[in-house]
């Protein structure tokens, strides 16, 4: 109720999209080197106006919601060689009304993030890469891209439970029968390395993104 | 606990029944939310408190233009002009509202107390209290707490959002947080700390939210001194004891009645009200972006 101290002017158009930028950087693994930022609906026309501009590039440069340093994010940008492009689309009404997607590169490394700012700062990753996600990165969140195998989801549950944390959601989407299998699970609290490299060792395992708390 | 904080009658029957000041059911409150400690909760209240004067001085002192250009310095001229029409203390009041809330029209950093529209009115009235009465600042943060408490029965019972019941809700809550903190760093009883809410939450009923091209400029900076003005004058009247007869819970309870009559143009929409106005859609029309792409439907995202 007092609080959360943050960067104005409103906490859907600030806070809530460096939030966005800070998980897309995790799913990236790193700060991009270019970026291809869209703005959907409602954002397309307002982005400007609001400083959302800023707030996003501010957030892809890790900075948090409360760094004065947002205001000037693009000379950062500039300093830090990083690209980006910004574009409005006006009518993709099958996207929530304040809808980024992100192009991320770093690299020869591309990623895909669609995030919703919800109001209030909160968020929801809604899709990595085509995959649905619906994550709120509000805690602590895994990405398991796998082979579509059967008993898959249980086996990876199993080793999350040795760690004794505790699975919030769980959410699995595929592209097709058989195919690659995007495993989103948001957990109470973090695992251990140990158990990130295990996952990733095993064959059926295609990539693995592990995001801990983003405001941290 | 968390039935404490839905209604006023509660809190204050539970505050009774346990021997407590009513900021410090709060303070149990939020360690027992928060799973953090007193300790730490008092540390989070004296960070915001900062923030808060930083705002207030930053918007006092640099420059304070929003891209539209609808916020231009003005908290800096009404600190400095010579003539004060009430009191030396009312114009830094006005001055500071307007500062915090600048800030926060230009991309500075604040406090959203209950939200980031209304982010000038506990600023303007918690500083200005604290260098009038020379208040500690642990007196200011039991104020801080009390405003939690207070804010967080008008959510449960209407609402803090202005996209939900209109600016009543943002700028009244604010307000009505204020007073209540006024009233009782100024030792006020709890009935009078209720009272300075209903009388300021009886002042801000119907408030619609139609801030000009969306932007929470106009007239949202404004409405920041204003709701100081009403939170400073409602404390006034309750601390001397005048009832404000229809109890707080119905105050509020009016407050969400009429924010969920409101029609939705009244309601950050930007398609009402002063948004509507010829000069609102002008400078709407200046400061949004027009070469928006309208993709054909074969490219829509599905
Ligand atoms: S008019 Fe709307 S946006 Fe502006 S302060 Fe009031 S509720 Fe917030």
């Amino acid at each position: 109720m007092i609080g959360p101290i943050m960067i104005g002017p409103s906490s859907s158009h600030t806070a809530g999209v460096v939030r966005i930028a800070r998980a897309a950087i995790r799913v990236l693994g790193a700060v991009p080197d270019s970026v291809v930022i869209t703005f959907y609906n409602s954002f397309a026309r307002t982005y400007e106006g609001h400083g959302s501009d800023k707030a996003i590039i501010g957030g892809l440069l890790d900075l948090k919601t409360d760094d004065q340093r947002i205001k000037q994010s693009f000379e950062i940008a500039k300093e830090k060689g990083l690209e980006y492009t910004f574009k409005s689309i006006g009518n993709a009404s099958v996207y929530h009304p304040n809808t980024i997607k992100l192009n991320l590169k770093n690299g020869s490394k591309e990623v895909e993030v669609i995030g919703e700012s919800l109001g209030g700062g909160i968020i929801n990753i809604a899709a990595v890469d085509g995959f649905k996600a619906n994550f709120s990165a509000n805690s602590f969140t895994l990405i398991i891209k796998a082979e579509d195998i059967s008993g898959a989801i249980a086996f990876i549950s199993a080793v999350i439970t040795q760690e004794k944390t505790n699975i919030a959601t769980m959410s699995v989407s595929r592209k097709g029968k058989y195919d690659i299998a995007c495993h989103v699970i948001e957990m109470d609290s973090g695992i251990r390395k140990t158990t990130i490299e295990y996952l990733n060792s095993l064959t059926w395992i295609k990539e693995l993104i592990y995001i801990p708390e983003i405001d941290k | 606990m968390s039935f404490l904080f839905e209604s006023f009658k509660g809190w204050k029957a539970y505050c009774e029944s346990n021997h407590l000041n009513l900021y410090e059911s709060v303070l149990q409150y939020e360690v027992s939310q928060k799973g953090v400690t007193e300790e730490e909760i008092w540390l989070g209240l004296a960070k915001a408190f900062e923030v808060m004067k930083e705002a207030v001085d930053s918007g006092l002192s640099e420059d304070m233009t929003s891209k539209s250009g609808m916020i231009n310095n003005g908290a800096k001229k009404v600190y400095n002009f010579p003539v004060a029409v009430l009191s030396k203390e009312f114009q830094k009041l006005i001055s500071r509202a307007l500062a915090a809330k600048e800030v926060n029209s230009c991309m500075g950093r604040v406090v959203a107390a209950p939200t980031a529209g209304a982010s000038g009115i506990l600023p303007g009235a918690l500083y200005t209290l604290q260098e009038i009465h020379s208040l500690n600042d642990r007196e200011i943060l039991e104020g801080l707490l009390i405003g939690a408490g207070i804010a967080l029965i008008i959510e449960q019972k209407a609402s803090l959002a202005g996209a939900v019941g209109g600016c009543q809700a943002e700028t009244g809550s604010a307000a009505a947080m204020a007073s209540g903190a006024i009233v009782h760093c100024l030792g006020g009883s709890v009935d009078q700390v209720f009272n300075a809410v209903a009388i300021t939450i009886q002042c801000m009923l119907g408030l619609v939210c139609d801030p000009v091209a969306g932007l929470v400029e106009i007239p949202c900076v404004v409405r920041n001194a204003s709701a100081v003005a009403i939170a400073n004058s409602s404390a006034q009247i309750a601390l001397a004891g005048v009832n404000a007869v229809i109890p707080v819970d119905e105050c509020i309870e009016a407050m969400g009645e009429i924010g969920s009559s409101m029609e939705s143009r009244y309601k950050e929409t930007a398609m009402g009200g002063l948004a509507a106005t010829l000069t609102g859609q002008e400078i709407s029309k200046r400061v949004l972006i027009q070469d928006i792409e309208i993709l054909s439907d074969e490219d829509l995202p599905e």
